[in-house]
């Protein structure tokens, strides 16, 4: 960086956002800290992580197909996430969050679609910076374009997030009486696979493929360490994704290490900082559990 | 249909099991009898038919899993569903919600075809117990019951009230108060078993069907539990199905009982049908039903899982 750090954070931040490109990192990283948070936090409780991170494995070949023939990045991970989400949803399932079981085969997926990606970047020779950025993330270069299909991507993932959240999460933790109840659950398994496939190709613009669960699962489960009330625990996954994002791209910025190191560093920082409060918190308040039935 | 049920005097949860005795309408030494709670004379008469199975059959996996069952309970009435493992208990409760196909006869569920009424009925599918690490509250769990099928965001307001308010009522109901408030994966197995009951209450149901609701609790538990469901039959006027495995924790409050075979099922009131005639003509082999001196019942020579195991799979 040609200007260097100084204590003065108002005006660090002030010339940093001078910079159009640091303007479109912390729009998009606003964007997809919203969106990680959100999903994130029902896939937690999906027990469906195995599934998000498949899912944004497979957006590395997307990205690098997609690089190699001259698409932009961002259409090769959603296209890709997308159809993944498809195949994933399309498997037969029988456990509870009606997903599991089929881990070899989707681990199998997964290992195929990474050696598929590492073809394409050999087939874009020279690409081989870019693969960095594809695997473990990066904060140039984001486009105002890309941040517009960002942008729409998650109007589209929130409003039907809105639509059927109550309904999900109902499935997501009960799925028999839920299904007794008339909720369509298996329908409802397939459109949240679809809304984690757009989420995980949107994150992965940031985080890369590998480093998604830094928005996926570090904030959720801090905020579920904080609370058990659903509504509580969407808002607090939001807001800890949000200063993750934020404060690990004005340290990636000023810093020569990248952004994809200081996202996990700061979740992780936050996460290991609640599990010792709330550890703490039980060592203090531990008196004896009156016997109920 | 007993016209007068036997009444237990309560006291308070956590009451000792009533010692089951082989005819509820003997002397009751240790029991008062007489009216204990408000139950309505109409409602103790049992009038509506709330459940009707009449010659079903299901076919899974291409196994007939019971044909030839027929079935029926009446407003207001605690029937326990009974049979050795693997019979189909919780297939039938399944069928009766349409979450299974009939392969043929006719279920007709608060008057209408399986599946279109269960908006009346409170569901408590068998299960081991939420995962520990479900970092849910047990409010929301009963919530969810009340307005979890419903579509687009919680919104502030009069309903939501109501909901909130709902789900009160139904945690002090089934004395969850305590606890309600923590994850709900951290509760213990009675716990969480109350909770659970106050869900499958959540929309005022005539009829309540449970799937091993005792399932997996220890013996004061299950005698609690087991109280809890009885009071809601008698109080708040809920038909009760409940599938077990052991009849004994709730022998004391049962109106009738519906004893399942393969090729059929037998119903009336526990002393008629928990004897070694009536279950050696149900199953074809030779059933002792002995009587122990504090009056549980044991059931010998009750014939293992039939032959086929897709039922096995079908209630996972």
């Amino acid at each position: 960086m040609n200007v260097g750090f100084s204590w003065n954070l108002v005006d660090d931040i002030r010339q940093m956002w001078s910079l159009q490109s640091m303007v479109s990192a912390f729009r998009a990283g606003t964007i997809v800290a919203v969106l990680g948070g959100l999903v994130g936090w029902f896939m937690v409780v999906r027990k469906q992580s195995f599934a998000g991170h498949t899912l944004a494995v497979v957006g590395f070949p997307g990205a690098a197909a997609a690089v190699w023939l001259g698409f932009g990045a961002g259409f090769g991970y959603l296209g890709f996430c997308l159809v993944a989400a498809l195949v994933i949803a399309a498997l037969p399932t029988q456990g509870q969050a009606g997903y599991g079981e089929e881990s070899a085969v989707v681990g199998t997926t997964q290992a195929f679609a990474l050696g598929a990606g590492a073809l394409f970047v050999a087939l874009y020779k020279g690409f081989l910076n870019g693969t960095n950025a594809l695997l473990f993330g990066t904060f140039l270069g984001i486009t105002s374009d890309q941040v517009l299909l960002l942008a729409a991507v998650a109007a589209v993932v929130l409003i039907v997030l809105a639509v059927v959240g109550r309904p999900l999460l109902f499935a997501s933790i009960d799925r028999d009486v839920a299904r007794a109840n008339g909720v369509p659950v298996r329908l409802l398994g397939v459109v949240f696979l679809v809304l984690l496939g757009a989420t995980a190709a949107a994150v992965s613009q940031i985080t890369g493929s590998l480093l998604v669960f830094a928005l996926l699962v570090l904030p959720p489960a801090t905020a579920q360490l904080i609370t058990a009330r659903p509504a509580r625990g969407l808002v607090l996954s939001v807001v800890l994704a949000l200063v993750s994002v934020w404060v690990a791209l004005f340290i990636a910025y000023y810093s020569p290490y990248p952004v994809g190191f200081w996202l996990t560093t700061v979740a992780f920082g936050l996460y290991l900082l609640t599990a010792g409060l709330s550890l703490a918190a039980r060592r203090m308040g531990r008196r004896p559990v009156p016997v109920r039935v | 249909m007993p016209l007068v049920k036997p009444t237990t005097v309560r006291t308070g949860p956590g009451s000792e099991t009533v010692p089951a005795g082989r005819d509820p309408f003997g002397p009751d030494s240790g029991r008062v009898s007489a009216v204990a709670g408000p139950v309505p004379a109409d409602r103790a008469a049992g009038t509506a038919t709330l459940l009707e199975v009449t010659d079903a059959s299901v076919v899974l996996g291409g196994c007939a899993v019971w044909s030839a069952v027929n079935a029926s309970v009446t407003e207001g009435e605690f029937v326990a569903i009974l049979g050795p493992n693997g019979v189909g208990k919780s297939t039938l409760l399944k069928a009766s919600l349409g979450l299974l196909p009939l392969a043929s006869g006719r279920v007709r569920l608060l008057g209408r075809a399986p599946g279109e009424a269960n908006a009346g009925v409170g569901y408590l599918p068998q299960r081991r117990s939420f995962d520990a690490s479900l970092r849910v509250r047990g409010l929301d769990v009963v919530r969810l019951g009340v307005d979890g099928d419903r579509w687009g965001l919680p919104v502030p307001g009069r309903r939501s009230r109501q909901a909130a308010a709902t789900v009160d009522r139904l945690v002090d109901l089934v004395g969850a108060g305590g606890y309600a408030h923590r994850p709900v994966g951290q509760l213990s197995g009675g716990e969480q078993q109350r909770l659970l009951i106050a869900q499958a209450l959540a929309r005022g149901p005539r009829l309540l069907m449970l799937d091993e609701p005792l399932d997996s609790l220890d013996l004061p538990n299950q005698a609690a539990v087991a109280g809890l469901i009885s009071r809601i039959c008698r109080e708040e006027g809920v038909a009760v199905v409940m599938v077990a495995h052991d009849v004994n924790p709730i022998l004391g409050y049962l109106d009738r009982v519906i004893y399942l075979g393969q090729g059929g099922a037998i119903s009336g009131t526990p002393d008629e049908v928990i004897t070694s005639e009536t279950l050696t003509r149900l199953y074809g082999t030779p059933i002792e039903v002995l009587t122990a001196s504090d009056g549980r019942l044991v059931v010998v020579g009750q014939p293992e899982a039939p032959a086929h195991h897709s039922d096995r799979h079908a209630r996972s």
